[in-house]
């Protein structure tokens, strides 16, 4: 079994329109730029995909990342906890205008609402958000006393992911806080491709260490000293 | 009106009150100053949405890791014996009732502990993080906040009239004037600034303080 995918534009060549998309990353720790980018090159020279639905935590900042794929229009909405950052407008501007939708999901409900649809859950109870506008239609059920709301899973067509190392077979690490909501994406989307730092042979990562086992990765490209969203950001406002 | 605490001044409050032994969850933003003024000797283990458990001080200018940010998207350095982990593990520990105390900014807080802290109403982005979380769960729930708005109008009231982060969640505030408890729907008021009189607070505050107990002076240092 190999994964291994030998360019970014092969990887992200069966990401059609209108698909929803998982893209790792808090801020810019982990998020995938050489995929994304990728992506916009693509959108950009064919005008596909287009209508693309994107899963983040975030809404973009600056100009690279999730923000190039608003400015660049391939973007219908947004599904996320925090639609600000030290530069939102591409976001901002284009949510002000009513071209850009928004699914606001409080951050621990997004995680676990992409947790239960791969783990097979349809739907879970949280305390987050009852009482609020954002319980606003959806059942609310009483257990020991306390008020809960009810979530429905959350799953999409493709993820794109940034790993550490991978194996052939898929098995990833990740770097410090830049898992955050990787390993959860990874399991809940039909396809998850994934870009690591370095691929290994199998066996090389000690399984003790893996993070997210290979059965929840498709497809792998290595991207050697990847990009951080962060840093380029500081460079270009320098 | 008689003087007030700075920000500082209503963080080193609230740190005093850091348990030994704590993990804790600071909002990002003033919140985060709470950090600074941990008291000597006791041991406080802080949480970060985005997947640390006990990290450290901002590294020198220069030398961060932007792989390492905490919630609020500055970077951090690790303590010893810190971990990583994913969103739903850092979210488990959140509504699981495995924090000790959860410390937030707010534009609103009602007698009866409702708060409002993320959206103004309509017009704006709306943007909720964590918040929603963070208010269920953590075992005591902390307000660092101006006792007013910038326009003078009490931040503390009946009720909230701003969309609610959470319903009755708040267990003790910190303002800029006091130290007020949510005891049973009410306020309790436990520190006031010693300049200022009773009537004076109660003027700027928009529901009733209760009273239960001796009331200690807010004394804090100059910081």
């Amino acid at each position: 079994m190999n994964k291994i995918c030998p360019s970014l534009e092969e990887a992200v060549a069966g990401i059609s329109d209108g698909m929803s998309v998982m893209i790792g990353g808090f801020g810019g720790a982990g998020a995938p730029i050489e995929l994304i980018h990728a992506l916009v090159d693509r959108y950009k020279k064919t005008g596909s995909p287009a209508n693309i639905t994107v899963i983040n935590n975030n809404a973009g900042n600056g100009a690279v990342g999730i923000a190039a794929m608003i400015y660049a229009g391939m973007v219908a909405k947004m599904v996320c906890s925090f639609p600000r950052s030290s530069d939102p407008k591409a976001f901002t501007d284009r949510y002000l205008a009513g071209e850009i939708g928004l699914e606001l999901v409080p951050q621990g409900t997004l995680a676990e609402r992409i947790r239960a649809g791969g783990a097979g859950i349809p739907a879970f109870y949280t305390p987050s958000s009852y009482g609020t506008d954002v319980a606003d239609g959806k059942p609310v059920e009483e257990f020991d006393g306390k008020h809960y709301v009810r979530e429905r899973w959350l799953k999409a067509d493709v993820a794109i992911l940034k790993a550490e190392t991978a194996d052939s077979k898929g098995n990833l690490t990740y770097r410090k806080a830049a898992r955050n909501f990787s390993p959860l994406m990874a399991m809940a989307a039909t396809t998850t491709i994934v870009q690591a730092s370095r691929i290994v042979e199998p066996g090389q990562i000690d399984p003790e260490q893996v993070i997210t086992p290979g059965i929840f990765v498709n497809q792998i490209v290595e991207v050697p000293n990847p990009a951080q969203e962060e840093a380029l950001l500081r460079e270009e406002t320098k | 009106m008689s003087a007030k605490l700075t920000n500082a001044q209503i963080a080193w409050r609230a740190a005093q009150d850091l348990p030994d032994g704590a993990y804790v969850n600071l909002g990002i933003g003033f919140p985060e100053m709470i950090a600074k003024f941990k008291p000597e000797g006791r041991e406080v283990t802080y949480h970060t949405e985005n997947g640390i458990l006990d990290f450290g001080e901002a590294p020198p200018a220069g030398s961060e890791d932007w792989d390492l940010i905490n919630a609020g998207k500055k970077a951090v350095t690790l303590n010893p014996g810190a971990s990583f982990f994913h969103h739903a593990d850092s979210f488990a520990m959140v509504r699981g009732g495995h924090l000790d105390v959860a410390v937030l900014g707010a534009y609103e807080i009602a007698e009866n502990g409702d708060l409002a802290n993320w959206s103004t109403g309509p017009g704006s982005v709306p943007a909720v993080g964590g918040a929603m979380d963070l208010v269920h769960g953590a075992k005591q729930v902390w307000v660092v906040t101006d006792h007013v708005t910038k326009k003078g109008q009490p931040k503390l009231v009946e009720r909230c009239s701003l969309p609610l982060t959470g319903v009755g969640c708040v267990t003790r505030i910190y303002t800029s004037l006091a130290v007020i408890d949510v005891v049973d729907k009410h306020f309790v008021l436990r520190d006031k600034l010693p300049g200022m009189s009773l009537e004076e607070l109660q003027a700027v505050t928009g529901a009733k303080l209760h009273i239960d107990g001796d009331i200690a002076d807010l004394n804090v240092p100059e910081v």
